[in-house]
């Protein structure tokens, strides 16, 4: 299909050429066990580690902080979970926002079951969390806090660092069993706008290989030497412990091409997806009753004047942009635009029969007429300005035809 | 393995002259059903009596939900056959069917023995077969207690060219064998209703084929792929559903445009039940079936009915539902398995243009007038009766 436009990278994105090469001449050839004693394991184990040293030195950390995983939300599922229930015993208040993706919530919610105290940080009109909120939020109970890079669904970024100086000044005051951990959900920056560990001082962080050109199935959760956290899933040992279960060699390997991936040239990457972004929301802008969500002061101006400035943009993530369209549902438009080709997400799972209403929409106070009208459109490496005109072409063709059926 | 069953059915019996014919349609129906599951199984009629052998490799579960599920079947019961009929060789054998069905700690309750013989030549009536019988099983079982007025179990013995003892019994679905009464078209959407419709109806003996109406490219391809799984649930009832998939988005669109958008989803409907009825006559349908249900949203209002109704020319509309509530008609979604898939969430054509106040008295004499702008209806309707789609959904294999 080469008329598809795949504008949906943030749910997952085409596994690269690398990379599937690599997970198919180790499915055919390489195909052993990295724990067998014979030559063929230890061919495999071999390989691991390669691919573990790769992934290091691209995140600049040791390999063996990396710990691979099924992909985001395991790697999600293990930090919250195991990290706070081996704290317990120094504290049982653990800190979160509510913007999270649900591999983060979910096991939010577990931890409150089992009698741990959660405070759900909210966030500003553009989904970010207030590094002060979190300093104001802490007491003397907390041993976590969970904070994420990107937010999936409307792109905004978290200032990683300033909540961890903010960490790292209490945690010095405080005895060193009482350290209060921090955990980023990378799953959407990485790749995207970061690329290594050397802008942001955590603990753990999770990142998924689908969502940058690897194999689905797989990822890691880096974890600085010297943290507490335990394992998730147990069996045979693999991972120093950490992570039972054969090792997915084909996908660690398929992950390791995709990191080499995007790390070429990932600056003018960045920039290009920064074009794109700045150039789709200018041309959304222009159309009446379109609202741009998670950028700050992407308003409309009167008679739709586009007010977003560059700096405004570079605020949010460069690969992810939402836009609420009013008086369309996105259901409707999502299909439509599908017929076209061009392939999108809505902003929030909904329907007139089960009404699941986007939990990040709601937390930066989208109006509610707009919550069932949002799309959202995302890039990656293979996104081109033609698609991006493809799309807004698209959007002007079906817009006045949709909206004409409204009825209010 | 083996196990024998008793099936009994109760409307059928009293059919007069017509009697055998509704007899072979259920026997035809329980072993073409039986045929789809593993294991042999023999159907035997026999006086008012249908005798299902099932041998080999058979799950006792699955043949009984197959067997229970059948319209027309009112009564599943587990028998045991014994072959040699000298009487204390009876009593042993019932004795030991009787703790196979119920545990041997648990045979403490009231009971009678009741008793047919069709085999004349046996050397006991059947009051001396339920005397021995009760007199042998108070001896062996002490904890048993007759009460002949108000048992809790009844054991029933009965005399042919073997013996036959049964007591627990299992409920089946009742209502009229598959195809003894023609066949009807049901206009199924994604919702619970609909699906519940048709089964409330081929329960009485219809066949059912149905009718979906979706508006693509608006309406995903998820949405029409949900409603043919919900024909394949309601299909395990009924067997085979030519499933129609009409595309409704031209004359969803041209009433949009033409007509006042609080009478649209009562003009919507009404095409839709003209469609409907077109291709009911086609295919010999003798009736039209909805899930609509008196008040549950502004269509339904009985001023809705009468003006959706109106646009039906001669086939009658049966609604099944009519007079049920929301919960009920839930009940009943859950227990023949559709519940789940009907609340899967997809916009379908009713949902994706929708007036926020549409009428709910709708008067027929505006809702005419306004029929009449749709100059270029009927080529639209004809357009959209040649290019359907027809699925033939069978239940899963």
């Amino acid at each position: 299909m080469n008329n598809e436009i795949y504008l949906d990278n943030a749910a997952t994105t085409r596994t690269c050429k690398a990379a599937a090469d690599k997970v198919y001449q180790i499915m055919t050839e390489d195909f052993g066990n990295p724990s067998s004693k014979h030559m063929k394991g230890i061919h495999e184990e071999k390989l691991i580690n390669e691919a573990r040293s790769v992934i290091a030195d691209a995140l600049k950390c040791k390999p063996a902080e990396i710990i691979f995983t099924s992909g985001g939300t395991e790697s999600n599922n293990q930090a919250i979970i195991s990290t706070a229930r081996l704290c317990k015993k120094n504290g049982n208040h653990v800190i979160t926002s509510r913007t999270e993706h649900s591999s983060v919530l979910k096991p939010f919610e577990v931890l409150e079951k089992e009698g741990f105290d959660v405070t759900y940080l909210k966030v500003d009109s553009f989904g970010r969390v207030d590094a002060e909120e979190v300093r104001k939020a802490i007491t003397d109970e907390t041993s976590l806090v969970s904070i994420m890079h990107v937010n999936n669904e409307i792109g905004s970024v978290n200032d990683i660092k300033s909540i961890s100086d903010v960490l790292t000044q209490i945690n010095a005051n405080r005895p060193k069993n009482k350290r209060i951990y921090f955990h980023t959900d990378a799953v959407q920056g990485f790749g995207k706008l970061m690329y290594n560990l050397k802008s942001m001082k955590v603990d753990m962080l999770s990142v998924s290989g689908h969502k940058i050109h690897g194999p689905k199935g797989i990822g890691f959760l880096y974890v600085r030497e010297g943290t507490k956290t335990g394992p998730f899933m147990y069996g045979g040992g693999q991972e120093k412990n950490m992570r039972s279960g054969t090792h997915n060699v084909p996908g660690i390997c398929g992950l390791s091409e995709a990191v080499k991936y995007i790390h070429e040239d990932h600056e003018s990457f960045t920039e290009s997806l920064y074009g794109f972004k700045k150039l789709l929301i200018e041309e959304l802008l222009k159309i009446e009753d379109v609202y741009i969500n998670g950028v700050p002061n992407s308003g409309q101006g009167d008679a739709g004047v586009c007010t977003v400035t560059e700096d405004d943009i570079r605020k949010s993530a460069p690969h992810v942009v939402s836009a609420s369209f009013k008086s369309i549902r996105s259901e409707v438009l999502l299909n439509a635009l599908s017929d076209k080709g061009i392939y999108v997400s809505s902003g929030s799972a909904c329907s007139s029969n089960r009404p699941e209403l986007s939990g990040t929409l709601q937390a930066i106070g989208v109006e509610k007429a707009l919550l069932d009208s949002t799309l959202r459109f995302s890039f990656s490496k293979e996104t081109c300005e033609e698609d991006i005109r493809e799309l807004i072409k698209a959007l002007h063709d079906l817009l006045p035809v949709l909206r004409q059926f409204t009825v209010h | 393995m083996f196990q024998a069953y008793l099936l009994k059915y109760a409307e059928i019996g009293i059919k007069g002259k017509n009697r055998y014919k509704f007899e072979n349609a259920l026997c035809g129906q329980i072993e073409k059903r039986l045929n789809h599951i593993d294991g042999k199984y023999k159907v035997i009629n026999e006086r008012g009596r249908i005798y299902v052998e099932a041998s080999e490799d058979f799950d006792r579960d699955e043949t009984v939900e197959v067997m229970k599920n059948t319209f027309g079947v009112t009564q599943v019961c587990e028998v045991k056959v014994i072959e040699d009929k000298e009487w204390n060789n009876v009593c042993e054998e019932t004795a030991k069917a009787l703790i196979e069905m119920y545990g041997e700690n648990n045979l403490n309750f009231t009971f009678k023995v009741k008793s047919r013989r069709s085999d004349k030549r046996y050397a006991m009536t059947s009051p001396e077969v339920c005397m021995e019988m009760g007199h042998f099983l108070l001896e062996r079982f002490p904890d048993l207690k007759v009460d002949v007025h108000e048992p809790k179990e009844i054991i029933w013995v009965e005399i042919r060219d073997k013996v036959y003892v049964y007591s627990k019994i299992i409920k089946g679905v009742g209502g009229m064998p598959l195809g003894t009464n023609g066949k009807a078209m049901l206009l199924l959407s994604g919702g619970i209703d609909s699906p519940v419709a048709g089964y409330m109806i081929a329960r009485r003996g219809m066949l059912i084929d149905a009718v979906y109406f979706h508006a693509p490219p608006y309406t995903s391809e998820r949405a029409k792929e949900k409603v043919v799984d919900l024909a394949r649930i309601v299909s395990s009832y009924t067997g085979l559903i030519n499933l129609h998939i009409i595309n409704f988005t031209d004359i969803q669109m041209y009433i949009y445009q033409t007509c006042p958008h609080d009478e649209l989803t009562i003009i919507m409907r009404r095409y839709m039940m003209k469609i409907a009825e077109r291709i009911a006559l086609e295919n010999d349908c003798l009736a039209l079936i909805t899930g609509e249900s008196i008040g549950q949203v502004a269509s339904q209002t009985a001023h809705s009915l009468l003006t959706t109704n109106d646009a039906v020319e001669s086939l009658p509309v049966y609604r099944p539902l009519i007079a049920f509530d929301k919960q009920d008609i839930v009940d009943i979604s859950q227990e023949i398995g559709t519940y789940e898939t009907s609340i899967l969430p997809f916009e379908d054509c009713c949902t994706i243009f929708v007036a926020k106040h549409p009428v709910t008295k709708p008067g027929l004499k505006y809702i005419q007038s306004s029929e009449k702008k749709l100059v270029d209806i009927d080529s639209m309707v004809e357009k959209a009766l040649e290019t359907r789609e027809i699925v033939h959904v069978t239940p899963k294999r």
